[in-house]
């Protein structure tokens, strides 16, 4: 059996960039991928806008991602693809790894891991939509990669159902390539996708965009023949009477990512019901010693530019646990989750050297005109005021906390008017 | 005056653009790139077109492509006609020209990605 310092799960940018700082600090690194190339869904989009805080560039998905493949060969850091890692078994202080390859089932062992295995997304089961299940009906990473990979363009006459920035970006992608999007279907009464792909995928091409109102039933037998479209009230449940059918051949769904979880779950780890993702600490530890987690594993991000920093911290903690294990002491940071969706990390390891904090949150409704406070018992650690907060667009704070007066003392969010 | 939002970077400003005598008056952009932005929106708007193209390579039968500038927005159909022409028959490197100076726009149809580079390992 191979053993490794730290064992890094997903080649997509979380993982690269995991794989680059753990190998640069030290330790020694191995990278699974379970497909045939890294660089993770950004293969697939092949859209620019990734990189403005990353390299100040606008770069492409592939290009982002080019990036780090470079780096990742040139230091020689050692990358399995077509790999698939099974299972994982924690044996006294050791990670036991089953790992699927051509060559067949082989094990490795590692001191840390570091989960960056993405996330994957919402189906129509997972919504409860009605009627028969013909073909036609897909998620939008789904058909990103029938159109982007494949070449092949799985509908001509479609509607989107959600405002996710893949739904913007593949409803434009999919006007490109001779489709007609008929609409794009949300069921709340604000779009979730950022406001410039509303501008650049859906207005640009005279797309329309409807608010509050969602898909009732699919009907065709082995292909889409059409929706129901229904408008839906302030909760968000269908009005009676409303339906009115749209004729089309296929259903595209943009309703959502989730972190991918089950190896996490199987290894015990605890997940925040807020995030679906693992509770962390400051360096990306999760509630069970030597297993990290980062990038959209550990909770959905909107720009790539984080995931790629989330898993350059977790990768240098991880080489620092797998060079000399120490005891943690996590202190929970409280959250008021009536005013935020999330905040990761969720925990401060008071024994930690590393007394910086860098937070990720995003806002539960749309705000104007707030403040963010993080505070230990009377202390100020941060605040910062925002003219607006939008639950799309994921706010990044860091700040220090002095270890001293933080014994037994919880951190807290807060958000105030002003 | 006319309202654009400006789609160069995430933070997405609301900015307004109002033709005066000696040029414009722009307000709402946080900086410099969004003041160009909203005059050129106004005057000739413009936009970055990514696509793909066809190859010959079972393994990896689309190349993600740009334009290496932008191209006035009402081209953009006809410029993926021309993109849809081709069939790629040999490796290539990001950068790398795919069309030159396509449809005399000024821009070239360029690759995205590197191919040696990902079938490297395989
Ligand atoms: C369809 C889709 C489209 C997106 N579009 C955009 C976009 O346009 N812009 C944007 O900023 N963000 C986009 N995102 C968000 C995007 O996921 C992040 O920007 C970023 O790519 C996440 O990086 P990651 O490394 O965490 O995950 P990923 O890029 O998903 O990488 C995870 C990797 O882990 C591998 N893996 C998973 N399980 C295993 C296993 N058991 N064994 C071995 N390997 C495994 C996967 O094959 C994959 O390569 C999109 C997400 C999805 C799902
Ligand atoms: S004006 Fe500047 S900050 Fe505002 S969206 Fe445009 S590029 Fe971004």
């Amino acid at each position: 059996m191979e053993f490794y310092d730290v064992v890094v799960l997903g080649a997509g940018p979380a993982g690269l960039a995991a794989g680059l700082s753990s190998y640069e600090e030290g330790a020694n690194t191995l990278i699974i991928e379970r497909e045939k190339y890294p660089g993770g869904i950004l293969k697939q989009c092949i859209h620019d806008g990734f990189g403005l805080v990353e390299f100040k560039e606008r770069l492409t998905g592939p290009e982002y991602a080019e990036r780090f493949i470079k780096m990742v060969r040139n230091k020689k850091i050692p990358i399995l693809t077509s790999t698939f890692v099974t299972s994982i078994k924690k044996e006294e202080e050791i990670f036991i790894l089953s790992v699927v390859s051509k060559d067949g089932i082989i094990k490795v062992g590692a001191k840390a891991i570091i989960l960056a295995n993405g996330c994957r997304e919402r189906t129509s089961k997972q919504i409860g939509i009605h009627g028969t299940r013909p073909s036609g009906v897909m998620t939008a990473g789904l058909a990103q990669y029938f159109v982007n990979i494949m070449g092949y363009l799985p509908c001509k006459k479609c509607i989107i159902l959600g405002s996710g920035d893949i739904g913007l970006i593949m409803a434009r992608r999919l006007t490109l390539e001779g489709a007609k999007v008929l609409g794009v279907y949300e069921v709340k009464n604000s779009p979730s996708g950022l406001t410039r792909n509303i501008v650049q995928c859906l207005n640009d091409f005279s797309i329309p965009l409807y608010l509050s109102k969602t898909i009732t039933k699919i009907s065709g037998d082995d292909r889409v023949e059409g929706v129901e479209i229904c408008d839906v009230d302030e909760n968000m449940k269908p009005i009676k009477g409303t339906e009115k059918f749209i004729e089309c051949d296929g259903v595209i769904l943009s309703v959502g990512l989730i972190p991918e979880n089950e190896i996490a779950e199987s290894l015990n780890v605890e997940i925040d019901n807020a995030t679906k993702g693992p509770y962390v600490d400051q360096n990306f530890m999760t509630k069970v010693d030597g297993i990290f987690s980062c990038g959209n594993a550990l909770h959905v991000n909107d720009l790539v530019d984080y995931v790629t920093e989330s898993g350059r911290l977790a990768g240098k903690s991880a080489a620092k646990y797998a060079s000399s294990k120490y005891k943690r002491a996590l202190n929970p940071i409280e959250i008021p989750l009536n005013k935020f969706l999330y905040a990761v990390p969720q925990y401060i390891d008071i024994n930690s050297d590393n007394n910086k904090v860098v937070m990720y949150l995003r806002s539960r409704d749309i705000v104007k005109n707030v403040k963010v406070i993080i505070k230990s018992r009377n202390e100020i650690l941060y605040e910062k005021r925002y003219t607006h907060l939008n639950p799309p667009e994921m706010e990044r704070i860091v700040f220090d906390f002095n270890r001293s007066s933080l014994n037994d003392y919880s951190i807290k969010i807060l958000m105030q008017e002003g | 005056m006319e309202e654009f939002t400006c789609i160069i970077c995430p933070n997405g400003c609301k900015i307004k653009v109002e033709k005066i005598e000696d040029g414009f008056k722009v307000e709402g952009n946080i900086c410099k790139r969004g003041y160009e932005f909203a005059i050129n929106e106004m005057t000739n708007p413009k936009r970055s077109l990514c696509t793909t193209v066809k190859t010959s390579y079972k393994d990896f039968p689309r190349l993600p492509v740009k334009t290496d500038r932008e191209i006035p927005k009402d081209m953009i159909f006809k410029v993926m006609e021309e993109i849809n022409k081709i069939n790629l028959t040999h490796m290539v490197k990001s950068n790398d020209i795919i069309i030159e100076n396509v449809l005399g726009t000024g821009a070239n149809i360029v690759s995205t990605c590197d191919m040696e580079l990902i079938f490297k390992e395989e």
